[in-house]
């Protein structure tokens, strides 16, 4: 069933795990899988169901990285900054992504299309540099591979 | 008849074109593919498999436009002349080398196929538990001598006689599988290749202290793993291994995988607990201890990935068998973690008591650069930098402690002679700053300082006082954090000004426009109270520092 609105698809992640011991976290990954997002106007219906406030549900929203309060690009680039990437050029990696994009951590192009997003370790550390691109891990990247792949999402027709 | 060819579905292994191997091979029909985890030797994968009347034969690292003349040159003979061609793998030094308890099924079965994992001595462990008293099962686990293996090393069988004493009657088994520690991936290894050995510990847990819920913590990042450890249990509870009166035994255990949200601190027990409650993972002082009141304030074990596998090793071989290996009061075997810039980077077990030196050069192959290795990290983002003069030591947690080192997770991440230890030093107070929980003051606010105190350091703006208070600030953190987040933090930048103090002399690097990380996330900013300055008068530090 596809719901038809931002709350409709709120209210069915709701239904779906309010019954679970601690659903707060289970309904917001629910939300922001089908969403990309939290939307800001929808906290207290998350609230009201769990019988919290706004502000514990807001709190948590933002304590946690992979929460996001506002809409993230087609599509999210995680490049690891972690220790095992740094000894092997990670460094180089993430200022060739961000020259590539022209954008910081946390932004968006302009186009709306990339998100850039800061991430520490994604348990590649064997077959460092890392990249991952939406749910595809990449390993053993060099910034020409990087700049490849980027040059492909970004030649993407709508 | 079939041949059977194995390639790994493992998280690394995908990551650099397992998949597209696997789908060119799927075409042969003279092939059953088999996607089993990795061995761990992950220097050559994607490493495939083709099982020969001698054994498996490996090939690696494989990309798909090899497969071609891999099948053309006899791959599924075994034949050995292809330049891939690797051998027997139980041949290969590196993993012939090895002690292999914990991780003995990684790599060698179907990860979630259940026969296969009770043809290889899975499920003995948890049958003979049921035989057994609570008592005599907690006695097991202390008589192995087996310690907390996600990085605090505290005894595990003492952990589970105060859960198993505590009464109530509910009571949780919670595995901490936030591996967050950058350098290590052995959890994930583990829960990819082998989830049937994690969900048999979990039960044998939940048998010896009285629980009926279990929760695996898993961190979001690790997607593959949550998939195998679904299927896994929906299988055991198929095959009444989980669920109401498991085999026959009148206990109930009940199995749910929850998923972390990207939170380095939430690998930090209490603060675990408070997530999986639905809270911020805000860390809980203790007492009490999660043994007492832990989630939702009844007992809980919170027990690692690797600690609660091992549990199945030990039950189904006996803990003297265990205890056999290992030094000291470092019993057992340790999964080391080999990455950075090392030439064959991959998971090594072997008993405590194993060089650094042997670890890095006969096992990793020395540096994979043209420079030689001049830093190695050990026990993830909170383990001190060791200099080559300390990489005689002993990997066990005593001989570990004693130079001021951290076994932790077993990581081991080695850096070469390109490496601004400065630079370093900086990043472990930016990721304090970026993933403290804030609840505590050393911590919240002495890592966002220890950022800018570093950068004054590197910009040569007073550098010698500026040493001498960032010194300080480290006693303060260390002292007055009130968990290994802030507490810890110190270890890699004081043994990076101990050890490389060289690189804090650098010609001045540019003092950035904004202190306080390059970036800025909703989390430090939330946490730390957005970007504030305080001015330290240089001259009262000087003269603290001069008099101390």
């Amino acid at each position: 069933m596809i719901a038809n609105t931002k709350q409709q698809t709120v209210l069915r992640a709701i239904e779906e795990n309010k019954h679970l011991e601690g659903a707060l976290l289970p309904i917001l990954h629910r939300i922001q899988l089908d969403l990309g997002h939290i939307p800001k106007e929808l906290v207290s219906d998350i609230a009201e169901a769990l019988n919290l406030s706004r502000a514990e549900v807001h709190g948590v929203i933002t304590f946690y990285h992979s929460f996001k309060s506002k809409p993230q690009g087609k599509h999210v680039i995680e490049v690891c900054r972690a220790e095992s990437c740094q000894a092997k050029g990670g460094r180089a990696i993430e200022a060739a992504v961000k020259t590539k994009l022209g954008v910081e951590f946390e932004q968006t192009t302009d186009d709306g299309k990339i998100t850039l997003e800061p991430v520490y370790c994604l348990g590649n550390c064997a077959c460092s540099p890392s990249i991952k691109i939406n749910s595809q891990l990449y390993g053993r990247v060099t910034e020409d591979s990087v700049i490849d792949l980027i040059d492909s999402l970004q030649a993407e027709q709508h | 008849m079939k041949i059977k060819v194995y390639v790994p579905q493992d998280s690394s292994a995908i990551s650099v074109g397992a998949d597209q191997v696997a789908d060119k091979l799927q075409a042969d029909d003279q092939i059953e593919l088999i996607r089993n985890g990795s061995r761990g030797l992950f220097w050559l994968e994607p490493m495939i498999e083709v099982e020969t009347p001698k054994g498996r034969v490996a090939y690696g690292p494989v990309s798909s436009s090899d497969v071609e003349s891999l099948l053309a040159q006899g791959l599924l003979d075994g034949n050995q002349t292809h330049r891939l061609s690797l051998g027997l793998t139980e041949e290969i030094p590196f993993l012939k080398k090895q002690q292999r308890l914990t991780f003995k099924r990684a790599g060698i079965i179907d990860p979630t196929d259940l026969d296969d994992y009770k043809a290889h001595g899975g499920y003995k462990g948890l049958e003979r538990a049921i035989t057994m008293t609570t008592q005599e099962c907690v006695d097991e686990v202390k008589a192995s001598g087996l310690r907390g293996r996600g990085g605090a090393a505290f005894p595990t069988g003492i952990k589970w006689q105060t859960v198993h004493d505590t009464p109530g009657e509910k009571k949780y088994i919670v595995c901490n599988a936030d591996e967050g520690d950058s350098g290590t991936y052995a959890d994930r290894l583990q829960m990819e290749a082998d989830p049937f050995g994690l969900i048999e510990g979990m039960t044998i847990a939940a048998i010896a202290v009285g629980a009926d819920k279990g929760y695996i913590y898993l961190r979001e990042e690790y997607p593959h793993a949550h998939l195998r450890l679904n299927e896994a249990i929906n299988k055991a509870l198929d095959a009444k291994l989980l669920g109401d009166d498991i085999l026959g035994s009148g206990h109930t255990f009940e199995l749910e995988v929850r998923l972390g949200a990207k939170s380095y601190i939430c690998g930090e027990e209490t603060a675990l607990l408070e997530s999986l409650e639905g809270k911020r993972g805000v860390v809980r002082a203790k007492p009490p201890l999660p043994a007492i009141e832990g989630l939702f304030g009844k007992p809980t074990v919170v027990n690692n990935v690797l600690s609660l596998s091992t549990i199945s090793i030990i039950f189904e071989q006996g803990a003297r068998a265990y205890a056999s290996f290992g030094m000291g009061r470092s019993r057992g075997t340790m999964p080391f973690q080999l990455a950075g810039n090392l030439k064959r980077c991959g998971l090594v077990e072997l008993a405590f008591g194993v060089t650094l030196n042997g670890l890095l050069n006969d096992f990793g192959g020395g540096s994979a650069s043209d420079k030689p290795l001049r830093a190695v990290q050990c026990g993830g983002p909170l383990g001190t930098y060791l200099p080559e003069s300390q990489w005689d030591i002993e990997m066990d947690y005593e001989a570990m402690a004693a130079i001021g080192g951290v076994l932790g997770h077993g990581g081991i991440v080695a850096f070469d002679t390109s490496v601004n230890m400065s630079e370093q030093a900086r990043f472990s107070m930016e990721f304090c700053a970026e993933e403290s929980c804030g609840k505590c003051t050393p911590c919240r606010i002495g890592a966002t300082r220890g950022v800018e105190t570093i950068d004054k350091v590197r910009a040569n703006t007073d550098r010698e006082a500026n040493i001498v208070l960032l010194k300080s600030l480290c006693n303060t953190m260390e002292g007055g954090s009130l968990c290994a987040m802030g507490g810890m933090t110190p270890y890699p930048v004081k043994s990076a000004l101990e050890h490389f103090n060289e690189d804090f002399f650098l010609p001045a690097v540019e003092l950035p426009l904004r202190v306080g990380g390059s970036s800025t996330t909703k989390g430090s900013q939330a946490k730390a109270g957005g970007p504030q300055t305080i001015e330290i008068s240089i001259d009262s530090i000087k003269k603290a520092g001069t008099s101390s």
